[in-house]
């Protein structure tokens, strides 16, 4: 597939605003048990409205990916049948009680606990709406497996518990160590899942073969024309076009980039602002690479009728 | 219940794309707008199609058949690209099962080109909505035409007969019978898509010609056993060559 940087903007955006609202919300749970002081006022408030800015973000950058921006509501109608209809609906909901919650707490209002349950259920529906936009497209098998979703969920949780740690320490909050610790093991979490999807892709066999595509059960088959000549919508939205020495340098870089430079940081830089800033910075750059090689290593069966092309 | 759908005889298609053309002419000159050519003129052309004409080569020289392969919606009965679209769109009809793209309602959002095994949805650069083989339902139901003319464009233009159109759900209807006495197939079966359209296998072409057809051992024109000889013995007339 063609990675498209609206979807790759779009998805690490949400899913990093969505981990950094789980973060606040379990930080007034845990403190509320006592396990921790509450943070005052301004800093969730604050968290809040950078959780916001990012899905806001990334709603920004999918509107990039329709042809038809303007019809975009129309994309709420199909939620019986369609992921995407549903994350349409979800992600606003989301936004709407990430809005709520903060502004609750912006005013001193009380139910700021009711109100974060319920964003709290609507970032996890989200997480999930995404991963399943991917997974239910089984003609694609390296997206068709319950290791996208849990990627998806993972991955963002992850960079919204970094962006916490570096949020806090920037704040001068001492609740910057708890977090590198959550943001350690979340990042070493998604490390292992999305390693465990990438294992489980490389041992694929295609579902579908130059035979099946077109009826004709012959080992030696060879394409002599493709039907066109300069291209069409199917040369350019199923092929990524990436050497394979390219492909291996991206998957190697976000391994780099997402996982071991922040893993080591995070272990090992202290719970200073530069470091999880740095941290930060770094793997959210790891996770766009990511998402891009999430695009390109899926490899639709169309492409079978484009062998010039494969 | 009907479901319309086309059957593709690989056995006689010559690969002429008088179907791609003819497909074309009629698409884009319809009342749901035309279909974008960019670059026309330029050296890397590109546009909306909704057919498709690709050569294979099976086999190895010089064992080798060409096989051209006509390719377009197969119009699933399972069609995979109907439930995922977001806005409904993109829907198949319950009379004939024909697939069709509302494009006052697309977003143009590719969702369902991604769910289709087969690659048969173009994104219309210029209108930024998804586009598809219609089976002409413009004109199969059109009473201005004549009964003969209600047929898709490209089954109308197809010089070798290779395009079969009607009912595949009617045991009785010419692609029935075709799909039943010529082992009709669909494409990738392993999708699950249950395509409407099916393609016919090529086939061996046989000549059933005994020695006594050559020489013509019943002709009652023989009377002493040695006139009239056949041509390639005399290399007389062509009368009696055949």
């Amino acid at each position: 597939m063609h990675p498209a940087f609206s979807v790759l903007l779009l998805t690490t955006l949400i899913g990093a605003g969505q981990g950094l609202f789980l973060v606040l919300f379990a930080t007034e749970v845990a403190a509320l048990a006592g396990l921790v002081t509450k943070p005052g006022m301004p800093f969730l408030v604050g968290g809040g409205a950078l959780a916001l800015a990012l899905t806001g973000a990334g709603l920004v950058a999918s509107v990039f990916h329709l042809g038809r921006p303007e019809r975009g509501w129309r994309a709420a109608s199909r939620w019986r049948t369609s992921w995407l209809s549903r994350e349409v609906i979800v992600l606003p909901l989301f936004m709407a009680g990430l809005f709520l919650w903060s502004a609750a707490h912006f005013a001193g209002q009380r139910g700021t606990g009711a109100l974060g349950a319920a964003t709290a259920v609507l970032a996890i529906a989200l997480f999930v709406c995404t991963g399943m936009i991917y997974a239910s497209l089984r003609l694609l098998q390296e997206w068709a497996t319950p290791l996208t979703p849990l990627n998806y969920l993972l991955l963002g949780c992850a960079s919204g518990a970094v962006l916490a740690a570096a949020y806090a320490a920037l704040a001068g909050s001492s609740l910057a160590v708890p977090y590198a610790l959550a943001a350690l093991l979340l990042t070493i979490a998604g490390a292992a899942t999305r390693i465990a999807s990438l294992a489980r892709n490389r041992a694929l066999r295609p579902k579908s073969t130059l035979q099946t595509a077109i009826g004709v059960p012959h080992p030696q088959i060879a394409q002599r024309s493709q039907g066109l000549m300069g291209g069409s919508f199917n040369t350019r939205e199923f092929f990524h076009g990436a050497t394979p020495a390219k492909m291996r340098a991206i998957k190697w870089s976000f391994l780099l980039l997402a996982f071991a430079a922040p893993i080591v940081l995070l272990a090992f830089g202290g719970a200073s602002a530069p470091v999880l800033v740095a941290a930060f910075a770094l793997q959210y750059l790891g996770l766009l690479a990511e998402r891009w090689y999430f695009f390109a290593e899926a490899n639709h069966p169309q492409n079978l009728y484009y062998q010039a092309m494969s | 219940m009907t479901q319309l759908a086309l059957v593709i005889d690989l056995n006689v298609c010559v690969g002429c794309h008088a179907c791609v053309t003819s497909c074309k002419e009629w698409n884009t000159s319809g009342s749901a707008g035309p279909l974008a050519d960019l670059n026309p003129y330029g050296a890397d052309p590109t546009g909306t199609f909704f057919n498709r004409v690709q050569t294979f080569e099976v086999g190895t020289y010089p064992d080798t058949q060409t096989v051209h392969f006509p390719k377009s919606c197969l119009h699933c009965e399972d069609p995979p690209c109907v439930p995922v679209c977001p806005t409904g769109a993109s829907y198949k009809r319950a009379e004939d099962g024909i697939v069709l793209v509302d494009y006052d309602k697309c977003i143009g959002c590719k969702y369902c080109a991604w769910a289709c095994p087969y690659g048969v949805r173009e994104l219309d650069e210029k209108r930024q909505v998804m586009t598809k083989c219609t089976l002409c339902v413009d004109r199969i139901y059109d009473p201005a035409l004549a009964e003969r003319d209600r047929k898709p464009s490209c089954v109308l233009a197809c010089p070798t007969n290779a395009r079969l159109f009607g009912d595949v759900h009617d045991p009785e209807s010419i692609v029935s019978k075709a799909i039943r006495e010529r082992a009709g197939y669909t494409l990738m079966p392993e999708q699950a898509t249950r395509p409407a359209n099916r393609y016919l296998p090529r086939r061996k072409t046989e000549l059933p010609l005994h020695p006594d057809d050559l020489v013509r051992a019943e002709n009652p024109l023989r009377i002493d056993g040695a006139e009239p000889g056949p041509a390639f013995l005399v290399g007389a007339s062509e009368d009696f060559a055949t």
